[in-house]
């Protein structure tokens, strides 16, 4: 017992000691399930009974129109989200930083508040302000500017901008603060130099800001990949439910979850997930080359 | 001198024009959270009927909702109240809970990442960083099968324990440890402290501020977590406040009264912890973006 007692707590076992929680949790919580998807990818799974199949769940994928559809809402949210999400938090997060701007503290407390609204309230209020009745809020813009009221939620187009102005609420602040902390770690003097140089504000930020706030950037991209590819809850709540008129709200995830908990059709909803999967991983590895992360920096 | 005053007069409009928007700004993000709010003060059924617009009228309005909310409205009210308030503890329970291990947890996972030298250091590093990039739904269906099996399905192990080494977590405390010296550990060897008493007394009080910046983020996710508990909880009396405010979205609308009552009392607990801890928040919450 004492040898025991003097192994543990010796300087060579002890790191082990701290990261076997860490270690556990890795092969049970991750590898475990991450492997066994890949397996149940290949199954058919009908309450137990497991039958392989080799790529026949992938050959369905193929052929399957409602999950084109999924793939395609879920590239084109991701796409849309990057579009809005990167470019105006960082021009607000460079005006947040710079000089004029007064107040700046109550500006990004507030800015914060929508991230801490859960998904289940917020999608609860944006799905009533955009309801089809003449008395939400939309409609009543609506036919302040001399329009009809129009069913938001159940054509695309106008449906997609509820969706898309959730995101932003919810977000904007949040990839704001991101950018304002990537600023606040480039040096202040780079900017009296070119101020010296007689270099214009434009100048400095695309001279300046812009190359100096890369990994900021970057990391920010990834997330919104990743968030935009497997968004799910957002339409969930807007919908009240996993069913939107003609799919319009069908995501890679939402069709996982249709498959995979509704129907109990372990097997292909496990394939659904492999290719969210390598869908995540292409554009990732796409994204940090095209940004240059991987050439060594000297 | 002339020159200096355009500068000045630039500036200033500048100054209000930046302020302006943000002022703009904050308008639009206030104004969701304002209708709800104004409309928790109206019947539930308007909101079915008419949706949600920002509606000042003070005159119509009432605290019935909350009368409801708190089972002063009658036999109904007292037993959705009741449930209302169950949801409400399994939440707070779950959270409390969630912080306190997964805190603890990574704490000493980044310790051991950190502070020491060993064999699978790199490896393990590489992998907490790997775990980041696979999205958690994907391992969704396989981890709701795994819980069936270990019988932890329908308790809060099963909710808490897949996601206890939170990576974002470990990485954030490892952060924040590199800044530390790592010559204090030296010091309290010679002073004949164990290894483990090392990582308790001398390193857990100078990593407080990490500790507070990853409770507030902690908790948030926890409290407003909605999809894995979803499918873990499986009785009524064990959904926390976010799988049973949804519960109450009906399209039938009956009970909005509640609905909405209850999803503005929902934000409270967690907006008290922004309002007195914001400022640790956004320093945990942006520690990985700017090393990337």
């Amino acid at each position: 017992m004492g040898k025991f007692k003097k192994i543990f707590y010796s300087q060579k076992v002890a790191p082990y000691v701290f990261v076997l929680p860490f270690i556990l949790s890795l092969i049970i919580f991750w590898a475990y399930p991450l492997i066994s998807g890949i397996v149940m990818s290949f199954q058919e799974i009908n309450f137990g009974n497991r039958t392989f199949i080799g790529l026949a769940n992938y050959a369905k994928l193929a052929k399957d129109k409602f999950f084109a559809i999924a793939v395609g809402n879920s590239v084109e949210y991701m796409i849309l989200t990057l579009i809005l999400m990167i470019p105006i938090p960082l021009l607000l997060a460079v005006l947040m930083e710079s000089r004029i701007t007064k107040a700046k503290g109550v500006w990004k407390v507030i800015m914060y508040i929508p991230a801490l609204t859960s998904v289940v309230i917020s999608g609860m209020l944006f799905r009533m302000m955009f309801s089809e009745s003449a008395g939400s809020q939309m409609n009543q813009l609506m036919l302040f500017l001399g329009k009809t009221p129009i069913a938001w939620l159940k054509a695309k187009w106008t449906a997609w901008i509820a969706l898309l102005l959730l995101c932003m609420w919810r977000w904007t602040g949040v990839n704001m603060l991101y950018f304002v902390s990537g600023l606040k770690a480039i040096d202040g003097s780079i900017y009296e130099s070119a101020d010296i140089d007689g270099a214009n504000a434009w100048q400095k930020f695309w001279y300046l800001t812009l190359p100096l706030i890369k990994p900021t950037t970057i990391y920010v991209i990834t997330i919104s990949v990743y968030a935009g590819l497997s968004m799910f809850l957002e339409s969930f709540m807007l919908w009240n439910g996993n069913s939107s008129p003609k799919n319009i709200g069908l995501t890679i995830v939402g069709y996982l979850y249709k498959r995979g908990i509704e129907k109990n059709d372990l097997g292909y909803a496990c394939a659904v997930g492999m290719v969210l999967m390598v869908i995540a991983l292409a554009i990732n590895v796409i994204q940090l080359i095209a940004t240059g992360t991987f050439k060594k920096e000297d | 001198m002339g020159k200096n005053k355009t500068m000045e007069s630039n500036h200033r409009v500048a100054s209000v024009l930046a302020t302006g928007l943000f002022v703009l700004l904050c308008g639009f993000i206030a104004f969701p959270l304002l209708a709800g709010l104004l409309a928790s003060f109206r019947p539930g059924r308007e909101l079915v009927q008419n949706g949600l617009a920002i509606n000042w009228d003070f005159r119509t309005m009432t605290l019935d909702n909350y009368k409801y909310l708190f089972g002063l409205g009658g036999d109904n009210s007292k037993v959705d109240s009741a449930k209302y308030f169950m949801w409400y503890k399994n939440s707070l329970i779950l959270t409390i809970l969630t912080v306190v291990l997964t805190l603890l947890v990574c704490y000493f996972v980044a310790y051991g990442l950190t502070m020491y030298k060993f064999k699978l250091q790199g490896f393990l590093f590489f992998m907490v960083i790997a775990t980041m990039c696979v999205p958690f739904e994907i391992l969704m269906l396989p981890l709701y099968q795994e819980v069936t099996t270990l019988h932890i399905i329908n308790t809060r192990a099963g909710v808490i324990l897949p996601g206890l080494c939170a990576a974002s977590t470990i990485f954030f405390f490892r952060q924040y440890m590199q800044s530390l010296p790592h010559e204090l550990l030296d010091a309290a060897r010679i002073d004949g402290c164990t290894e483990y008493g090392i990582s308790v007394k001398i390193m857990m009080p100078i990593t407080k501020p990490a500790f507070a910046s990853m409770a507030i983020l902690c908790a948030m996710g926890s409290w407003n977590n909605m999809l894995w508990p979803m499918l873990v909880f499986r009785d009524t009396n064990k959904f926390t406040l976010q799988i049973g405010l949804n519960t109450l979205l009906t399209p039938y609308g009956n009970n909005y009264d509640l609905l909405i009552a209850g999803s503005m009392f929902g934000i409270i607990p967690i907006l008290v912890i922004y309002l007195i801890f914001q400022r640790y928040l956004i320093e945990g919450m942006t520690s990985g973006a700017v090393k990337g």
